[in-house]
């Protein structure tokens, strides 16, 4: 213990930076990028010879693990995207067969079925590893009683942060999402001084609190780690001044592990990437063509020791960029900036993946026929609410009222089944929806920083 | 002796039935009853207009979800009992009324219901046989 004690101790960060687990932030960064290329060159030849996509993909290209002998060669690799997990379902894309795999979780896909993702035990053990350096940069430790609102089951936010501040050792309360009366009670009763959770959900307890006469900032709580959904600068601000709590942006994704896949430390300059694990591009979202740190464009990432299901060049969708420059803090691990927008269509809901052919699918389940429908997004009371307005068409038109009650009961629990998430559903006047040059405008997004 | 109604779907906001019942009336059309049933997010408007074939044309070319429904008008005398010995002539025959209203009968001292029944034939046939008066749509919208 004293010799990493001492060996954080020369690397010049502040002490609140220290924490054992944190040591390979500071890697050297030339020990850093051979390591990297260790583990690349490695998983380049696990997912060669044990995934039948990538094998096809490389043999397409005319390439072979062996012909990645630099870093730069990452950029040789053919791209991953959804759809291939979509394609391969449920489990085509395993590297490790079923009896080394301990876990499973599934997010939404882009239509009807999720998608699936495995880890062995040691997958485990590295995102558990990912998410104490996590918490640890934001300053959190053994003592801190750590409540947990990310939603617990197929999703990943909820377990993957439950492992890791367990990891950290720190307490845990896995309160899971919902309940938000409870939630505040045992924030205020457990003495809680940290929090995971959505932003938004979050946005609901500072309101929620204010309604039941609670004040946070007299609460013991000093931290939030925040993510699965995009926000911003001016929701930090209103976060920290309700709270008086010091606000993280942590990111991640099922595909590549779950959250843990980068985090910002106490300097607030960035996402540090957890690189050792997770390799970051950047790519031109139209080309694919890499481009310089620095500039914006879709983040691709490659896992770099993920065993069950090895990720090649995995699209995200999320655009950033690469920061420029190490980070006052002393990490060496590269930055991103705080994801603001995506190149598809995906919608966070309450952070859950939301896509709008999803919406299609359920509705042509019902129908038989695609109606207009549109989307409409609002914030109340900080929590994202999601009404889908169906015009009904003369065809669905059925002059008993029960009869259109069941319309929309169908349609509910259709998207609600779909999509995972309790939506609104409105039935609305035929050509009530506006059509721009013929093409109706599928989402109406009203939720504000 | 079925008669038809019109039925056209609204959303329950201000303002949303202003449309169609203006078309109606630019056209010539007289609407003779009107009955709106709500729930708190739309509504079904049931008419029962002056030409019915010209109502539901207008409405659809304007872009309107319009169904066309057979209805029984039976008329009733407007006085205490009235719709009680009309739905005894039912009983027993497990028929459901899927909706019904009511508007008088200026002519005489009658009453006019509308009803949509589960079994619109079989309700039409014991009603008759009962002797109780169907009204057809000329004798409701004399043109």
């Amino acid at each position: 213990m004293s010799s990493i004690m001492e060996l954080a101790a020369t690397l010049e960060t502040s002490a609140s930076d220290c924490h054992p687990a944190s040591v390979p932030d500071y890697t050297p960064l030339a020990e850093l990028r051979d390591l990297q290329l260790q583990r690349l060159q490695a998983v380049v030849t696990l997912a060669w010879k044990q995934v039948k996509l990538f094998r096809s993909r490389m043999d397409g290209l005319g390439l072979a693990p062996e012909d990645i002998r630099s870093l730069d060669d990452v950029a040789r690799l053919p791209l991953t995207q959804k759809s291939d997990l979509r394609d391969t379902y449920p489990f085509g894309l395993f590297a490790s067969p079923m009896k080394d795999v301990v876990r499973l979780h599934a997010s939404s896909g882009t239509t009807g079925k999720p998608i699936v993702v495995a880890y062995t035990q040691k997958d485990i053990d590295v995102w558990t590893s990912v998410l104490v350096r996590c918490f640890a940069g934001c300053g959190l430790h053994r003592g801190d009683i750590m409540q947990i609102a990310y939603g617990y089951g197929l999703f990943t936010g909820g377990l993957g942060a439950h492992y890791g501040a367990e990891g950290l050792g720190a307490t845990v309360v896995p309160t899971s999402g919902g309940h938000a009366d409870r939630q505040i009670m045992l924030m205020k009763d457990f003495g809680v001084t940290a929090m995971c959770c959505t932003p938004t959900y979050f946005l609901h307890l500072i309101d929620r609190a204010v309604e039941l006469g609670v004040d946070l900032k007299e609460l013991p709580l000093r931290a939030g780690v925040f993510g699965a959904e995009p926000w911003t600068e001016s929701m930090r601000k209103h976060i920290e001044k309700m709270s008086n709590l010091e606000a993280f942006d942590i990111y991640g994704l099922s595909e590549i592990i779950g959250p843990g896949v980068g985090c910002e430390c106490r300097r607030h300059q960035g996402l540090h990437i957890f690189e050792d694990h997770f390799y970051p591009e950047i790519v031109d979202p139209e080309t694919g063509a890499p481009l310089e740190d620095g500039s914006e464009g879709e983040l691709v990432l490659t896992t770099l020791s993920k065993q069950a299901m090895p990720m090649i060049r995995y699209r995200t969708r999320d655009i950033t960029r690469i920061l420029p420059g190490p980070c006052e803090c002393g990490r060496t691990l590269r930055r991103i900036d705080r994801i603001g927008r995506r190149s598809d269509d995906m919608l966070i809901i309450r952070g859950v993946n939301v896509f709008p052919s999803q919406v299609e699918s359920a509705l042509l389940e019902i129908e038989g026929t695609l109606p207009h429908y549109q989307i409409v997004l609002t914030r109340v009371q900080g929590l994202d609410q999601m009404e889908v307005q169906v015009e009904v068409t003369p065809q669905m038109f059925n002059d008993k009222i029960g009869a259109l009650q069941g319309l929309q009961t169908r349609i509910q629990s259709a998207l609600d089944h779909i999509l995972g998430i309790r939506v609104r559903v409105a039935l609305v006047e035929a050509n009530s929806i506006e059509r721009s040059e013929g093409k109706a405008k599928r989402v109406i997004d009203r939720r504000t920083a | 002796m079925k008669i038809q109604q019109i039925s056209l779907f609204v959303e329950n906001k201000p303002g949303h039935l202003t449309a169609p019942v203006r078309l109606l009336a630019e056209e010539g059309v007289d609407i003779r009853s009107l009955y709106l049933a709500d729930t708190q997010q739309f509504g079904i408007v049931r008419m029962i207009v002056s030409d019915w074939q010209k109502a539901a044309q207008i409405l659809e070319t304007h872009g309107f979800a319009v169904k066309v429904t057979e209805v029984l008008a039976v008329e009733v005398a407007d006085r205490p009992g009235g719709l009680t010995g009309i739905l005894t002539v039912l009983d027993g025959m497990d028929i459901n009324i899927e909706y019904m209203y009511a508007f008088p009968y200026s002519r005489t001292n009658e009453a006019i219901l509308i009803f949509r029944f589960s079994d619109l034939d079989r309700a039409m046939a014991q009603l008759q046989a009962a002797g109780i008066n169907l009204v057809t749509s000329e004798e409701l919208l004399p043109k």
